[in-house]
C-alpha cells in the first residue's frame, strides 16, 4: 500500500527518550496506589452518582482489557463486543437454565471466551489476516455471534435473558439489589487485577515479545520469537477479562439481549476509553473512563432535561443521539490530534519541558 | 499489480453470462413441471428475482467502497451512513418539496460528492500518511457523528417514501416484478456503466487508477494525487448516496438502515475483489441472490449470519476475492 | 559447509525470480552475495531465512533442511538475518531491542539483561543504550541492527545491505565491526553493492543475474570475470586493462 509510518503517528506510542520501563517504575506504581486511595471515597456516594461511578470503572476495566490484545500486542480488535457477550450470556444462560451460580459462571464465560478468541485469532494470522482487516474480521465475528443469539431458541433469542431476582444482596449469587456498593467493590477489585496482570505482563518476557511483535512482527519473528503463540496469549488472556466484565454486567443490570451485549455500540464504548487516555499505557483506559463516561452521562442528561437558557433546548428535549453524536467527534479529535491519547500527550510535554 | 486486460473483460461476460443462463434456465425448466413444483418453484423463482433486482442496487453502493478503498486504500466504515443520507435526504425532497426520488437523484449525487470532497479535505486527508488503524476509526468516527446527527434531527421512527407508482409492478409469467425495484436495478446498473466507462476511458480516469496503483510515481508526472483522491472519495460517496436514493421507493430508513447495508457492502467488496469495479457489480448480485435465497430457507435474519461468515471465511481463505483485486489494490 | 542452498528456484506469479541458484557456505567464512539491481539477491536471502518457501530446491543449514520452515524456528536454529532498511522496534530503547533478541535467547532473564549490555558495549551503542530506538542516526540503527541478530548468538548471520546510506567513514567502522564479528567464530553472508566493502570483507563472492548465479570466486577474480562485468554495465565492452573500478 501506499502508507508510510510516521514516528509520531504510531497509535499509542509516542518518543520518548527514556526507556519504557523506568517511566513505568516512575509513575505507575504510585499511581496504582493512588487509585486504590481514591477509589476509597466514592463509597460514600449513593444511588446515580454510585452508578455513575461503578461504571466508570467498569468501562476503564474493560478498556484495559482489550489494551492487553489491541494496545500491548498491537492487534487491533473491532469486535470485543463478542467476547463481553459470550461472558454475559455464558453466565446468564447457565443460571437461568441450569441454576449453576454465576460466579462459576463466570469462569465458564472468560474460559469459553479465551477460546473463541485464540480460535478467531489462530485463524486470522495464520492466514494473513492482518491490521486493520483483522479488526473488520473481529467485527463480523461479534456480529455473527449477535445473529446467533438472536435466533437461538436456547439462548431465548431476542427476547434477551432476565437474572432471576433473589432480593436482598448477597455476595455469593452475585447480587446486591438493595445496596449497590459491593458491586462497586467487585469491579474495582476487577479493573485491579487488570492493571496488575498489564503491568505484570509489560515488564515480564512476554511483554517485550509483544511490543516488538507491535513493532515490527517480522523483525521479530527473525529474532526468533515465536509470535503466533505469544499473540494468542494476548488475546485469551484479553478475551477472558473482557467476558468477566459481560457477567458482571449480567448480574449488574439483570437483563441482557444480543443487541445490548453483542452490539457494535459496546467495542466502540470499550475501544474509545484506551484510545483517549492513552493505547498501550496501563493507564491510559483509566484516564479515558475517568474522562469519557461521566460526558456521556452528562450528554443523556442533557437531552433529558435540556437547561432553559439554550436555544435549542425544545429541539433536543426527549431526542437520543448526542452522546453517539459527542463519542463521535472526540474519537476523530483523538485521532487526528492526539493520537497517543492523553498519557501519551503528557509524557511528551513532560519530556519538552 | 494486475494491469486491466482483456481477462478481466472476459472474465465479466463469462460469470454474467454464467448467471443470466442459470436464471434463465431456472425460468425455462421450471415451466416443464407439474403445478405442485411449480408453485415451490415460485418462491424460489420470486425470490431470486427479487434477489437479483436487490443485488444491482448492492452493487451500487458497494462501487463506491471498492472505489474508495481501491483508490485510497481506505476501508471506508462510514459508507453505510453516506447511503443513510442519501435516502434521508430523499426522504425530505420528497415529503417537504414533493420531488420524485427519480428526479431527486440529480440533487442527492451531488450533494454527496461534495460531502464526500468534504470528508476528504477535512478529515481524511490527514490520515493518509499514518498507521491504517487511523483511517478505520477516522471513519468510525463520522460513521457515529452522521449517525446520531440523524437520531437527532429525524429521531428513529421509519421513515418512508412513497411515490404513486411504489406499489405498481407487472407479472413476467408467473412472476411478479415490483417497478420500483427494476427501476433501481437498472439505474444502478447503468450508474455502474456510466462509472466504469469513466474511469476506463477518460484521462481523468485514468488518472485515478494511475493514481490508486502508485502514489508516489503519479505524483512526479504530476498528477494532483490529492485532488484526484478528493474526487474519487466524492464519487464514491455520490455512489452511495445514488443507491439510497434508487431504494427509497421500497425501503423504510432509520438512523441505523445504513449499518446494515455497511457489512453487505464489505462482504461485496471482498468478494468482487477489492478495487474492482466489475466485480463489485457482480458481487453484488452474487449477495443479492444468496440473501434473498436465505431468506426463503432460514428463518429470521439468520440469513444475515451467511453473509457474515461468507466475510469472514473470504478474509481468511480468499482475500482477492472471486475474481481477483482491481488494479488498483 | 554450514549453509548449502541446492538448485534453488523461486517464482512470483509468472516471473522467476531465482533460477536453479547453488552454493555453498563454509563455517567461518565471510562470502558476499552480488549482482545488479533486481538480480534476486534479497529473494535468494529471504527463501534462506524463511520468509519465503523456495518454489524449488533445498535449502540445508548445518545439514538440517531448513526450507519452508518459519522464520523464527530457522533464527532459533541459529540463523539470523538483519534487513536492508532497518527494523528497530521503535517504541522501546536501544538497550530494549537487544534484549528481546537475548529473551529469545536465553531462558534467564538476568543472563539475557547481561548478554544485552554486552553486545551492546561489542558493537559501541552502550553510551547510547537508553535513547529510543527510532531516534539513532542511520549507522547507529544499523549497529542496532547487527546488534539484535547479534543477541540471538547466531551461527550463520545473513547481512541485507547493512552499509547502504552510510558515509565512507561510517562504512570503515561498520566494516571493522563486521570482521570482528566475523573473528568470534560468525560465518557471514552478506548481500552488497558497495563493492569496496566486497573487495575488503569477503573471501568469495556470488553474482547473481537475472535470477541466476552467473559467477563464483574470491572478489579479486570476479571483477575481472567478463560475464559479470557484462550483467552489471549491460553491454558488450572492450576493456583496456580488463579492470573494473
Amino acid at each position: 500500500m501506499h502508507k508510510t509510518r510516521t514516528d509520531q503517528q504510531v497509535l499509542g506510542t509516542q518518543k520518548i527518550p527514556t526507556s519504557s520501563i523506568q517511566r513505568y517504575i516512575r509513575f505507575t506504581l504510585p499511581i496504582l496506589i493512588g487509585i486504590t486511595a481514591l477509589s476509597v471515597p466514592p463509597l460514600f456516594l449513593r444511588g446515580y452518582l454510585l452508578d455513575v461511578v461503578i461504571l466508570i470503572v467498569f468501562w476503564s476495566f474493560l478498556g484495559s482489557a482489550w489494551n492487553l490484545l489491541s494496545g500491548l500486542a498491537g492487534q487491533f480488535s473491532f469486535g470485543h463486543a463478542a467476547f463481553f457477550g459470550i461472558g454475559a450470556y455464558t453466565s446468564t444462560v447457565l443460571l437461568v437454565r441450569y441454576g449453576i451460580n454465576p460466579w462459576v459462571g463466570m469462569l465458564f464465560g472468560a474460559g469459553l471466551a479465551a477460546l473463541a478468541g485464540s480460535l478467531l485469532g489462530f485463524l486470522c494470522w495464520r492466514y494473513g489476516v492482518r491490521g486493520p482487516y483483522f479488526a473488520l474480521t473481529t467485527f463480523a465475528f461479534a456480529e455473527v455471534l449477535r445473529l446467533f443469539t438472536n435466533n437461538w431458541t436456547f439462548t431465548n433469542r431476542s427476547l434477551g435473558l432476565q437474572v432471576p431476582l433473589i432480593g436482598g444482596n448477597s455476595l455469593l449469587a452475585f447480587q446486591f439489589e438493595l445496596d449497590k456498593r459491593p458491586y462497586y467493590w467487585i469491579i474495582v477489585a476487577f479493573l485491579l487485577m487488570a492493571l496488575g496482570t498489564t503491568i505484570f505482563i509489560e515488564r515480564s518476557r512476554t511483554g517485550y515479545f509483544l511490543r516488538a511483535i507491535r513493532d515490527d512482527e517480522d523483525a521479530a519473528a527473525a529474532l526468533g520469537i515465536p509470535i503466533m503463540r505469544y499473540k494468542i496469549v494476548a488475546m485469551a488472556v484479553s478475551a477472558a477479562l473482557t467476558a468477566m466484565g459481560g457477567t458482571f454486567y449480567a448480574q449488574y443490570m439483570f437483563y441482557i439481549d444480543p443487541t445490548i451485549v453483542f452490539g457494535a455500540h459496546v467495542s466502540v464504548d470499550i475501544l474509545m476509553r484506551p484510545l483517549v487516555g492513552g493505547v498501550g499505557t496501563p493507564l491510559g483506559p483509566v484516564i479515558g473512563g475517568i474522562l469519557l463516561t461521566p460526558l456521556g452521562e452528562v450528554a443523556r442528561a442533557l437531552v433529558r432535561t435540556p437547561p432553559e437558557f439554550l436555544p435549542f433546548a425544545d429541539f433536543i428535549r426527549g431526542r437520543s443521539g448526542l452522546d453517539g453524536l459527542l463519542l463521535g467527534i472526540i474519537l476523530i479529535i483523538v485521532i487526528l490530534k492526539v493520537p497517543q491519547g492523553v498519557i501519551g500527550w503528557c509524557e511528551y510535554r513532560w519530556r519538552q519541558r | 499489480m494486475k494491469r486491466l486486460s482483456f481477462r478481466t473483460w472476459r472474465q465479466w461476460i463469462a460469470v454474467g453470462s454464467a448467471l443470466l443462463s442459470t436464471v434463465i434456465l431456472v425460468l425455462w425448466f421450471s415451466e416443464e413441471l407439474g403445478t405442485w413444483w411449480a408453485t415451490q418453484n415460485l418462491v424460489l423463482r420470486q425470490s431470486i428475482v427479487t434477489g437479483l433486482l436487490m443485488g444491482g442496487v448492492y452493487g451500487l453502493a458497494a462501487l463506491g467502497l471498492t472505489l474508495i478503498f481501491g483508490v485510497l486504500g481506505i476501508i471506508n466504515f462510514a459508507h453505510g451512513t453516506i447511503i443513510s443520507m442519501g435516502m434521508y435526504l430523499t426522504f425530505v425532497l420528497f415529503s417537504t418539496y414533493d420531488i420524485d426520488p427519480y428526479l431527486s437523484l440529480a440533487i442527492v449525487a451531488p450533494t454527496l460528492f461534495f460531502v464526500g470532497i468534504l470528508m476528504y479535505r477535512l478529515l481524511l486527508r490527514q490520515t493518509m500518511t499514518g498507521p491504517a488503524h487511523n483511517q478505520l476509526l477516522v471513519t468510525l468516527g463520522l460513521a457515529l457523528i452522521i449517525e446520531n446527527i440523524l437520531l437527532l434531527v429525524f429521531r428513529a421512527d421509519p421513515r418512508t417514501v412513497r411515490p404513486s407508482y411504489s406499489s405498481s409492478g407487472f407479472f413476467l409469467g408467473d412472476t411478479y416484478i415490483s417497478l420500483p425495484r427494476l427501476l433501481a436495478f437498472l439505474f444502478a446498473l447503468l450508474l455502474g456503466v456510466m462509472l466504469y466507462t469513466f474511469l476506463r476511458t477518460t484521462q481523468t480516469g485514468r488518472a485515478i487508477r494511475a493514481a490508486a496503483q502508485d502514489r508516489i510515481g503519479a505524483q512526479l508526472v504530476g498528477i494532483p494525487v490529492s485532488r484526484i483522491e478528493a474526487l474519487t472519495l466524492g464519487i464514491g460517496t455520490a455512489a452511495g448516496g445514488a443507491a439510497g436514493t434508487l431504494i427509497m421507493p421500497f425501503f423504510t430508513v432509520t438512523p441505523t438502515t445504513g449499518a446494515t447495508f455497511n457489512i453487505t457492502a464489505f462482504v461485496i467488496v471482498v468478494l468482487g475483489g477489492m478495487g474492482n469495479v466489475a466485480g463489485a457489480v457482480l458481487g453484488g448480485l452474487i449477495v443479492g441472490l444468496v440473501e434473498a435465497l436465505g431468506a426463503v430457507f432460514l428463518p429470521g435474519s439468520t440469513k444475515q449470519i451467511g453473509v457474515f461468515l461468507l466475510f469472514i471465511l473470504l478474509l481468511l481463505f480468499r482475500p482477492s476475492g472471486l475474481f481477483g483485486r482491481g488494479h488498483y489494490a | 559447509m554450514l549453509l548449502e542452498v541446492e538448485h534453488v528456484s523461486h517464482q512470483f506469479g509468472g516471473l522467476w525470480a531465482l533460477r536453479d541458484v547453488s552454493l555453498q557456505v563454509p563455517e567461518g567464512a565471510l562470502v558476499a552475495i552480488i549482482g545488479p539491481n533486481g538480480a534476486g539477491k534479497t529473494t535468494l536471502f529471504n527463501c534462506i531465512a524463511g520468509a519465503l518457501r523456495p518454489t524449488r530446491g533445498q535449502i540445508r543449514f548445518a545439514g538440517r533442511r531448513i526450507d519452508g520452515l518459519p522464520p523464527y524456528k530457522i533464527a532459533r536454529l541459529g540463523l539470523t538475518r538483519t534487513f536492508q532498511l532497518t527494523r528497530p522496534f521503535h517504541s522501546l530503547s536501544v538497550y530494549e531491542n537487544v534484549l528481546v533478541g537475548t529473551l529469545a535467547r536465553f531462558h534467564s532473564k538476568s543472563r539475557a539483561e547481561a548478554k544485552a549490555k554486552e553486545i551492546l558495549q561489542f558493537v559501541g551503542l552502550a553510551d547510547r543504550a537508553q535513547r529510543l530506538a527510532s531516534q539513532l542516526t542511520t549507522a547507529d540503527r544499523k549497529r542496532l541492527e547487527l546488534a539484535r541478530a547479534l543477541a540471538t548468538q547466531p551461527k550463520l548471520l545473513l547481512l541485507d545491505e547493512v552499509m547502504s546510506g552510510l558515509t565512507p567513514t561510517e562504512t570503515g567502522s561498520l566494516e571493522r565491526l563486521v570482521r570482528t564479528i566475523r573473528d568470534t567464530g560468525v560465518t557471514i553472508v552478506l548481500i552488497e553493492h558497495v563493492m569496496r566493502v566486497v573487495m575488503g570483507l569477503a573471501e568469495q563472492a556470488f553474482v547473481l543475474h537475472h535470477g541466476q548465479l552467473i559467477a563464483a570466486g574470491p572478489p579479486q577474480e570476479i571483477v575481472r570475470n567478463r560475464t559479470v562485468l557484462e550483467a552489471y554495465l549491460g553491454e558488450e565492452l572492450h576493456l583496456a586493462d580488463g579492470r573494473a573500478d
